[in-house]
């Protein structure tokens, strides 16, 4: 008995994390999206990503800053050092104190903050928000969905029901996935704002996509090193019990009345 | 060491009878190593080996951490991402420690819920069970201390709650919470003293530890029937017991083995889980988050700070007769520090001379009704201070306090026990039948 219910107990422990208990209040609508990082085997869609940069490079840049990332880990995203060169020196300037002056950015350096309009910084903004929460302050539908991080981003951009309103003197948006239902982003997106290379389309909701598969990226660029990472301790370390559960029976095999010693 | 007769360590070459007329560090690891342990322990003693891991683990990344985090309110937050971007592996590293912290915990509460079961705080292990206490304590300190230094939203605003709670003392609560941040509020004078804390107290806790093992050692490991084994010779000692090397060794490294393969599983792939969205969020004083929730590991003691509101009519009473001395909020913190201190007075509340639960047929109800206790706590802890939530919160800690200062005293008196078993051998073979090795004629 005691043995069933502290076994139910500790389990009750590994799927109730605090974080799942703030719930952001109000109705939030979270589309759970089918991101192709998802899942233990699930890897980046580097068109995506890319798609995603040039998003942000042509839209978010204007108002959000990315300043924890270094234009140099670009090349995870598929391109060629010269291509992350002529991206940074062509989008970019940042001041350097030595010149004392705004210079063209060099692959070394961060993307710049922005904090002209007071928006936040989108470096962790996939891993700083979760998208699913509960049910009733357990953490279950995190451990089944994931934290939604960047199904709240995807969801956000394409939340926007048309709906404005003025409160104190500021426009207020009304959309379907931020806490409260309104926000004070006018909606980033439109269709066809931006043309890609590889003639994707770019519809609201595509474009929400990939901007949030490539924040996802920002916050967490190590996930597939880490996914990786734990696939090999997973199988090692089974490896290794099952070898120390069977080194253990043996050991104790003399000792139980079920064996002869010989 | 052991109280329990066993072979001790020889010194056979002249090499060794050197070294061990001058310190005999041999014998004592050979006597450390080879304890004669009750052969009839469970799977629910293997979490001392768990927390040792754990204690091991957290120390070695941690000082790897250290080599690139910056301890400064403007930089912390940074140094962070710079682990988790442009260390070699150290996204690993911090999750790993971020996430060891929970396994540390996982493992302290299952260790004291079997003490708490098996009576193994009961004499002749007292000490035992209060040093253990006190690196639960410690614990919880250095897993706070850690949590602030990342320098987020979380860390900033728990350490304020946090800190806030020695404000709540009578008279001298401002002057203390002051003295502690090293400043009239969270700044860096904090963040520095707490990274410096946070440094310093795993050593203790590891001194503490040597302590927590000589103790047991000394009076032998309590198990599962709570019978202690025989002593009057080492031929009876040695039918109770199995030397700790290789048996427990191996028993509990495969145990050890199957609990890191589902540490690292989320590890791996959801490190983030046990987390709070808002700690990736860089601290600002004048932004207050929604909710202010601390760690999950804390909850339980949280919602007990919490539960006792104003309008309780114990915490009226305690106002009235100290004169206002202890308002609401004081008795929030006594009651959250005082929920701790049950436990460690658990040894002297209980006064069942039965150790184990095993054969008290009314504590049992009692005890896994406290797991629940538990579990629900935590779960109010993380719920916001409204109602159904306050009410709940005040029956379950009620209860907490009704178990260690109503029920075990009681239950000592009218429990009948169910009948132990002579001996730790017969025990062992009951479960396993008995060993042909074992047999003497005599038996």
């Amino acid at each position: 008995m005691f043995k069933k219910l502290a076994i139910g107990a500790a389990f009750a422990i590994a799927i109730a994390p605090a974080s799942t208990f703030a719930a952001g209040g109000g109705e939030q609508h979270i589309e759970d999206f089918d991101f192709s990082f998802e899942g233990p085997f699930g890897t980046w869609d580097q068109n995506q990503l890319q798609r995603g940069l040039q998003i942000y490079t042509e839209v978010c840049a204007a108002c959000h800053g990315l300043q924890y990332i270094p234009l140099r880990t670009l090349e995870d995203l598929g391109y060629s050092e010269e291509q992350v060169i002529t991206y940074a020196a062509d989008n970019f300037e940042v001041f350097d104190p030595e010149e004392d002056d705004f210079r063209p950015a060099i692959p070394t350096d961060h993307f710049p903050a922005n904090t002209g309009v007071g928006a936040p910084d989108l470096s962790l903004m996939a891993k700083a928000r979760a998208g699913f929460h509960g049910p009733y302050g357990l953490g279950i539908n995190q451990l089944v969905k994931g934290m939604g991080g960047a199904e709240y981003i995807a969801s956000l951009l394409d939340g926007y029901t048309g709906e404005e309103k003025e409160e104190a003197g500021t426009v207020l948006y009304e959309n379907k996935a931020f806490p409260g239902g309104w926000i004070s982003m006018a909606p980033p997106l439109s269709e066809d704002q931006v043309e890609f290379a590889d003639g994707h389309p770019a519809t609201v909701e595509a474009m929400s996509e990939d901007v949030a598969a490539f924040l996802m990226w920002t916050a967490e660029p190590k996930m597939m090193e880490r996914k990786n990472a734990g696939f090999v301790g997973v199988l090692f370390l089974t490896v290794l019990s099952v070898l120390l559960y069977l080194v253990n029976k043996r050991l104790w095999a003399p000792h139980k009345g079920k064996t002869r010693k010989d | 060491m052991s109280g329990i007769p066993h072979d001790h360590y020889e010194p056979k070459t002249n090499g060794e009878k050197w070294l061990n007329s001058r310190l005999p560090i041999v014998g004592l690891l050979y006597d450390t190593l080879m304890i004669p342990t009750p052969k009839n322990l469970n799977w629910w003693w293997i979490w001392g080996i768990v927390l040792a891991f754990c204690l091991a683990l957290q120390i070695v990344t941690g000082i790897v951490l250290v080599m690139h985090y910056t301890p400064h309110v403007d930089l912390a937050f940074a140094s962070i991402e710079h682990i988790m971007r442009n260390v070699n592996g150290g996204y690993m590293l911090r999750y790993i420690h971020m996430n060891g912290a929970s396994l540390f915990f996982v493992a302290v509460y299952i260790h004291i819920f079997r003490g708490l079961f098996y009576g193994s705080y009961k004499a002749p292990r007292e000490i035992t069970w209060i040093i253990g206490m006190l690196i639960y304590l410690m614990m919880m300190g250095t897993a706070f201390m850690g949590y602030v230094l990342p320098w987020g939203q979380m860390s900033f605003w728990g350490a304020t709650v946090i800190t806030g709670l020695f404000g709540a003392i009578p008279f001298v609560g401002e002057a203390i919470q002051t003295w502690l941040l090293g400043g009239p509020a969270v700044d860096n004078a904090t963040l520095n003293r707490f990274f410096s804390l946070h440094y310093l107290l795993p050593f203790v806790i590891a001194a503490l530890v040597i302590v927590h093992i000589w103790a047991f050692h000394t009076t032998g490991n309590n198990n599962p029937t709570g019978v202690d084994v025989r002593k009057g010779s080492k031929a009876e000692a040695e039918k109770d017991t199995l030397p700790f090397w290789p048996y427990f060794v191996i028993k509990d490294l495969f145990a050890l083995a199957v609990i890191l393969v589902v540490f690292w599983a989320i590890v791996g792939y959801m490190p983030n889980y046990l987390g709070h969205p808002d700690n990736y969020i860089e601290a600002n004083p004048l932004v207050t988050p929604a909710h202010i929730v601390p760690e999950w590991y804390f909850l339980p003691f949280y919602a007990i700070l919490r539960a006792f509101t104003g309008e309780v009519w114990v915490v009226q009473f305690a106002s009235f007769i100290t004169g206002g001395i202890i308002d609401a909020k004081f008795f929030g913190v006594l009651a959250m520090f005082g929920a701790i201190l049950a436990m460690a007075l658990a040894p002297w509340l209980d006064t069942s001379t039965v150790r184990s639960g095993k054969y008290r047929p009314m504590f049992k109800w009692w005890f896994y009704l406290l797991i629940i206790d538990f579990f629900a706590l935590m779960w109010l802890g993380a719920m916001p201070a409204e109602e159904p939530y306050a009410t709940f919160s005040l029956i379950a800690s009620a209860y907490w306090f009704a178990y260690f200062f109503v029920i075990l005293p009681i239950l000592g008196v009218i429990e009948k026990p169910l009948a132990l078993p002579e001996t730790i051998e017969e025990d062992f073979n009951a479960h396993y039948g008995k060993a042909d090795a074992d047999a003497t004629p005599a038996e």
